[in-house]
């Protein structure tokens, strides 16, 4: 058996450097091309007709006006007279054209007689909600009635929000789809490459094998881009109905922020008792959230502090007439973290108690406390907490208050099943080969870094072959299994392959393999660096064989070289214009726990990029449904709020690089460090202006609102 | 969008000859940053395009005995970097500063700012500018939070989406449109105006007339303040522009404007007369935005735009008298 584990801590010459992203030269010179950008000369433009009514059956539909406007290639109706439209934004039906205005034409002509139907689009007051709420039933652990009725306990009761925020990657989705009689070229934006030929394949009732897949480059996924989807499969009907040209279909910015998939809101009345010193006795919750018409969107709490002695939850989900939810990075998690973290703040307030000595208190009811112990002391640290920290509400005399607040995060991780294959060329060139995607967290890189230390090589010298799936097969890019999934694999196969390589060689240098090893372009002894040979010169003695060598990780046997389950801390420093009820983000910390680090400065990047999200979705991001046209109001850009540069602040990453964490191996970091940042940010609001807001997004309307005791 | 003819005249006299009395049919571009959406949008089809862009009659900033005089095509970001505007009229350049981004700037015009229709998000998906649907009145009872807290008692609950038209009222300027068949100044107070049904427009022009220049009094302490959620790219939840006519550092007369809280950008007469006579203070500024918004009647979602307003004002009367 060779060994595969990382090299020790001290002993790594490309794992573990700060090397800028590969591919970051091609993206923002847009050489990088994105199925957005697929051009042909033969290329047809598909659309789609979407419903405008929330609730509505299907009377008829007439396709005629569209099929006869010249330049229109397929016309195909999604639904059927009778269906029942569940939402705004449903597929009804679909176009190719030789041209996108005569495509949008064609979508004009098409009539549809809709029998409107009664809907519900909102679900923030319960008591509307009606028979479309459903209670999942409580649990309970100990006796909570007890605790919070006793002399000694301090309890504080609230009601907190988080709304319904929708997918808005800058690439929306949609791919390009050519199907003619000989196979089925597919060209997704798609965080699983691997893995969407297959799915398209069920849907076609067509054989995965004659399905080829690529993609380069994505524009953004975030857990809404794994399956082929509807749109992806009418876009292969269109093709074929086309004689074969290829058809690009991807979603309108409306329909993407409508259909492309949302997170669940979070609705909660959340009760927590408390002893006098702190130690939190009693968690009691009543949630409620909605994530379309299937319900959905059950949060964890109480989070992290599961093992408060005393627990009562109950949570129902609301079926409501829109859009589909979808996997939005760390499901469940913000809004757990918003509720719990929220809830604790304001029994620190009551107790008078700085909230970071609150949490220390009570981190042995999670499940790494020695982990957020060391944390908490270092996020107080980089964000000054001692020095800038005030109990609520007693800062700056002035309109505009300085607060500080924190919150809490965890998340899984690990690595999904993933193949990977290394060639090493008699020429002394290397290629990698796999079947993942880098969805803009550096993938690519890693996976160069992983071969590069592993043959004792520059990261140049690797040539890196993905993003189709006759490759060998990788997981799809969710839940933060990425990197660890795919370093391992890239380990095995490097090593397997330079296990040959020595093979080779070994009698050459009349020794046994196992006393050679590969660094700085050369193989040598391991001890006695001064006989050894080049790289190019090992090579070459392979005459006209080149080794190819496959290596693969098993999701659920990482053999020590990946691993899951994470913790941070995330710290909040924001200015409150208290006349206008503006939040300004002065800065953010994030404190993460991502086991062995393969790139700092990506890692330190996908951290950046968690927080802007976490920001854009705590000052001003939220879906605005209107409850009588049951229609979103806000399906763009302009009134979908997203922060912008100016709005972001900055951002203080910290990665625990320690060898306790190093020795874990490799843990995802595209979902942790997105769940805090609500939280956080909520509470240093409170801590700013001396109440709660308890509702988010933080825009003037609701910080004005809870400033002058209004129900926002 | 549908099919359009392109005109792109040379002279003003041909490009008014384009025009048509019929209500949209045909439409004038100029930085385009609105009308192309809403063609995109099917909420306007017109026949016709004219570009008037190029038309040398409707640029430049030029300044004269009582005033300075702006073409209806003079860009934000023209307004931003002209020195004399700076210097005199800083209100104009700080409102023409809050627009989205540099690159709507550099199309956006001065004409087009005046002109275009509100941002409403009922009217934008297709509700018409009194938002209806079935003879209900959408607003009242639905998302209201950006929408009218002055002037709102129906049919009209938008807001008026100028970013000049505030500073320019209270600047006491003069809107010159123009039409084949002559010209006419209209007070800025008057050139917007509140539609009472769907045929009526936002602003007091005919289809057939355009809008060629400004002609802006100077001689005034002025500023602008503008409340806006995010730094840039967003629309103001509330402006104030304030224009102070001042003996020393007493105020002899003020005009103070508020925009994007009404369907027309609303002059709060009744801040002016607190102000008359009086130096500005914090104390006073606060004053006469409180009097200002003793009219408002929020919606059930915008309570938060009166306090807005009121803090808008204040900071507005407090930069005018600054340095």
């Amino acid at each position: 058996m060779p060994d595969y584990s990382w090299p020790p801590m001290n002993d790594r010459r490309v794992i573990g450097k700060r090397i800028s992203r590969l591919d970051g030269g091609a993206k923002s010179s847009g050489r990088a091309k994105y199925a957005s950008d697929f051009y042909r000369k033969d290329l047809l433009f598909g659309m789609l007709l979407t419903s405008p009514h929330a609730h509505a059956k299907i009377v008829s539909i007439n396709l005629d006006d569209a099929k006869s406007l010249k330049g229109v290639t397929a016309v195909r109706a999604i639904a059927a007279p009778g269906d029942e439209i569940q939402w705004e934004g449903a597929e009804i039906a679909a176009v190719a054209a030789t041209s996108e205005e005569i495509a949008r034409d064609a979508i004009r002509n098409i009539k549809v007689e809709y029998q409107v139907l009664p809907h519900l689009v909102k679900e923030e007051d319960l008591s509307k909600a009606g028979p479309r709420a459903k209670a999942a039933g409580e649990q309970v652990t100990g006796d909570p009635d007890k605790a919070f009725q006793d002399a000694d306990a301090v309890v504080v009761e609230g009601f907190y929000g988080i709304p319904v925020l929708t997918h808005c990657c800058l690439e929306s989705h949609g791919n390009v789809v050519e199907w003619r009689q000989d196979g089925l070229n597919l060209w997704p934006s798609t965080q699983n490459v691997s893995g969407i030929g297959g799915d398209l394949a069920t849907s076609l009732k067509y054989p995965a094998g004659k399905i080829k897949v690529e993609m380069d480059y994505i524009g953004g996924g975030f857990g809404s881009k794994f399956a082929a989807d509807r749109w992806g499969v009418e876009t292969a009907y269109l093709s074929q109905m086309s004689g074969g040209r290829p058809v690009k279909l991807m979603l309108e910015r409306r329909d993407e922020l409508m259909i492309g998939g949302n997170r669940p809101s979070g609705f909660a009345k959340i009760k927590v008792a408390a002893k006098k010193d702190g130690t939190i006795t009693a968690w009691q919750s009543e949630s409620w959230a909605t994530g379309g018409i299937g319900g959905g969107g059950s949060p964890p709490l109480p989070y992290v502090f599961t093992e408060i002695p005393n627990k009562r939850m109950s949570h129902s989900a609301v079926a409501t007439n829109t859009g589909g939810v979808r996997a939005w990075r760390a499901p469940n998690h913000p809004q757990a973290s918003y509720l719990t973290c929220s809830a604790l703040e304001d029994l620190a307030a009551k107790l008078k108690m700085d909230p970071v000595d609150l949490f220390m208190k009570n981190l042995e009811v999670t499940a790494r406390a020695d982990t957020y112990r060391a944390q908490l002391v270092k996020a107080s640290e980089l964000i000054e907490w001692k020095k800038n920290w005030h109990q609520r509400g007693e800062g700056d005399p002035g309109p505009v208050k300085r607060g500080l607040g924190l919150a809490i995060n965890t998340w899984g991780g690990g690595g999904h099943t993933s193949q990977c294959r290394t060639i090493i060329n008699p020429d002394g060139s290397v290629q990698i080969e796999i079947g993942s995607q880098d969805v803009g967290s550096g993938t690519r890189t890693v996976i160069t870094q992983v071969a590069a230390e592993t043959l004792g090589l520059p990261v140049g010298s690797v040539q890196l072959v993905m993003g189709n799936n006759s490759l060998p097969p990788s997981g799809p890019s969710g839940g933060s299994t990425t990197v660890g999934g795919v370093s391992s694999s890239t380990r095995k196969s490097s090593v397997n392959a330079l296990n040959k390589l020595l093979e080779t060689v070994a009698p050459v240098m009349g020794v046994q393999p196992e006393q050679l090893k590969a660094v700085d372009g050369r193989i040598q002894m391991k001890d006695n660096p001064s006989k050894s040979m080049t790289w190019q010169a090992a090579c070459a003695k392979l005459g006209t064989n080149k080794i190819s060598e496959m290596g693969a990780n098993d999701q659920r046997k990482p053999e020590g070289l990946n691993s899951s389950g994470v913790g941070g801390i995330q710290m909040a420093d924001v200015s409150v214009d208290t006349e206008t009820g503006i939040v300004k983000m002065n800065r953010f910390v994030a404190v993460q726990d991502v086991g062995l680090v393969v790139n700092p400065k990506l890692a330190d990047s996908q951290i950046h990029g968690a927080v802007i999200m976490g920001i854009c979705g705590a000052l001003m991001e939220e879906r605005v449904m209107d409850a009588y046209t049951g229609r979103m109001l806000n399906p763009d850009m302009e009134f979908y709020k997203l922060a912008g540069i100016g709005d972001i602040g900055e951002i203080i990453s910290h990665l625990d690089i320690t060898p306790e964490h190093d020795k874990r191996g490799v843990i995802g970091l595209g979902e942790p460090p997105a769940i805090g940042v609500v939280a956080a940010i909520a509470n240093a609001v409170a801590n700013a202006i001396g109440v709660r807001v308890p509702r988010v997004p933080l825009t003037p309307m609701h910080v004005l609102a809870a400033l002058e005791g209004r129900n926002a | 969008m549908e099919n359009f003819a392109y005109a792109s005249p040379a002279t003003l006299q041909e490009a008014l000859g384009l025009l048509s009395t019929k209500p949209g049919e045909v439409q004038p571009l100029a930085g385009g940053t609105d009308l192309i959406s809403m063609m995109k949008e099917h909420l306007v089809t017109p026949r016709l395009i004219v570009n008037i862009k190029q038309i040398k009659e409707l640029g430049g900033i030029t300044s004269g005995k009582y005033g300075v005089r702006i073409g209806s095509m003079v860009t934000f970001d023209d307004l931003m970097e002209n020195a004399l505007l700076r210097k005199s009229l800083p209100s104009l350049v700080e409102a023409a500063r809050g627009v989205a981004s540099p690159q709507i700037r550099n199309m956006g015009t001065v004409g087009g700012d005046l002109c275009q229709r509100p941002r409403c998000w009922y009217f934008r998906q297709g509700y018409g500018v009194l938002a209806m649907d079935n003879n209900k009145a959408l607003v009242p009872d639905g998302e209201n939070r950006y929408h009218a807290i002055l002037n709102n008692n129906g049919p009209a609950f938008f807001v008026s989406p100028s970013s000049l038209g505030p500073a320019l009222v209270a600047l006491g300027a003069t809107v010159r449109v123009v039409s084949a068949s002559g010209s006419r100044d209209i007070a800025a107070d008057k050139f917007f105006v509140t539609p009472l049904n769907e045929s009526m427009r936002e602003v007091a022009i005919q289809p057939n007339e355009l809008v060629s220049e400004i002609h802006v009094p100077i001689g005034t302490r002025n500023a602008t303040y503008e409340v806006r959620h995010k730094t840039a790219l967003d629309w103001p939840l509330a402006t104030a522009s304030v224009a102070l006519k001042m003996n020393g550092s007493t105020v002899t007369s003020a005009r103070v404007v508020l925009g994007h809280v009404a369907p027309t950008p609303f002059e709060a007469t009744a801040a002016d007369k607190v102000l008359a006579g009086k130096g500005i203070t914090e104390e006073v500024a606060t004053q006469a935005a409180k009097q200002a918004l003793m009219d408002a009647t929020p919606l059930s979602q915008n309570a938060y735009k009166v306090q807005l307003a009121r803090v808008a004002i204040k900071r507005a009367l407090l930069e005018a008298v600054k340095g």
